[in-house]
């Protein structure tokens, strides 16, 4: 990829990528963050304590995978559907994947249209990524209520390890909190949209803050990023 | 364009990246389809992994187009994760050979009342 379309250059900070600018930057007064809105760098704050989060969730799931003797349950025949009488293996999981990483590319439409001012595509786009999101969380109720009709429990198994079902159901319930918390923002963002705020920079209900279309961008750091964090866990708990 | 901050890259960008992933996310998954195993799986399975992770982090987030300062404000911290997990491992490695030693099939039967006075 190449750096390409610079839409705005800052004249108040001269000098390109380097490690000066990054010395400069850390070691000047007040501001270390230059030209970077104070609600994206805060999105990023949170984002880097989502980061331990999550990681603390999926390193907990290692240990208590890699210290247990029971045999652990063969995630490609617990999260296999049936089709044509023929078992294919985590094909709800793919489809989950699938549908997430979809809905990152609508997002990132939404922001690029957005940042064009075409509002009515990125309106569209917003929407679109919002039913993406409640699609993928519905899928993740049926593999929930699958997994629970077979008998698994935060505290028992029976396919096997009883930490399985803690991991899953905790590691799983926290990225659908995510993603719920996600749509719900998606659809605020939208009506915003929809109703031209951007445009006006009119504020907002629970602040006198105006903003622009950069709140867009800052939603799509919060999606991308559980999406970032999915692929960990389609790596890590359904492919291990 | 508008008068935002930074760099935007052209919407096509977008589309590139998401067929990237598309490709990226279908080749993990018929590592679990096809159930390759031992070395290899783990390897293509963490390759595929930081690849991904890669492009949403640095081109749907934007993190190339961020000045170094804050680009550096969010990678370094993370990588203190790199230390919790060779934690994680090793203390799960003990506790495994530990309950191997006292629960497991093969383990003896506990000498009776030995400690007791």
């Amino acid at each position: 990829m190449t750096q390409s379309a610079p839409t705005s250059s800052a004249a108040s900070v001269p000098g390109p990528q380097s490690f000066g600018t990054l010395i400069a930057d850390i070691s000047s007064d007040q501001r270390a963050f230059k030209n970077v809105p104070w609600a994206k760098v805060m999105m990023w704050v949170f984002l880097l304590g989502d980061v331990f989060v999550f990681g603390s969730f999926l390193i907990s799931y290692m240990n208590v995978r890699l210290s247990t003797p029971v045999p652990w349950p063969h995630p490609a025949e617990v999260f296999a559907l049936t089709v044509g009488g023929k078992p294919i293996p985590l094909l709800l999981v793919a489809v989950m994947t699938f549908v997430l990483t979809t809905s990152c590319g609508t997002m990132s439409l939404a922001v690029g249209y957005g940042y064009q001012r075409d509002r009515q595509r990125a309106l569209l786009w917003l929407l679109v990524t919002a039913l993406l999101g409640a699609s993928f969380v519905g899928m993740q109720a049926i593999e929930w209520t699958k997994l629970i009709h077979e008998g698994v429990r935060p505290w028992s198994n029976p396919l096997g390890a009883a930490q399985f079902g803690a991991s899953f159901f905790m590691i799983t319930g926290f990225h659908g909190t995510h993603v719920t918390i996600g749509v719900i923002f998606l659809v605020i963002v939208a009506i915003k949209v929809a109703r031209g705020d951007l445009e006006n920079m009119r504020p907002g209900f629970m602040t006198g803050r105006k903003g622009g279309y950069e709140i867009v961008e800052i939603l799509s750091l919060y999606w991308h990023f559980v999406d970032l964090v999915w692929v960990f866990i389609f790596a890590v708990f359904y492919l291990w | 364009m508008a008068q935002e901050h930074g760099q935007q890259p052209p919407i096509a960008t977008y589309v590139k990246v998401w067929g990237m992933l598309f490709v990226l996310a279908a080749m993990s998954y018929s590592v679990g389809y096809f159930n390759v195993q031992g070395l290899l799986r783990w390897i293509l399975l963490v390759v595929l992994m930081l690849l991904q992770a890669g492009l949403i982090v640095s081109l749907l987030m934007h993190l190339v187009w961020e000045r170094l300062a804050l680009v550096f404000a969010i990678i370094l911290p993370p990588t203190l994760l790199v230390a919790l997990i060779g934690i994680g491992a090793l203390d799960g490695f003990s506790t495994l050979s530990t309950r191997n030693m006292f629960f497991g099939a093969e383990a003896t039967p506990p000498p009776a009342a030995e400690h007791s006075k």
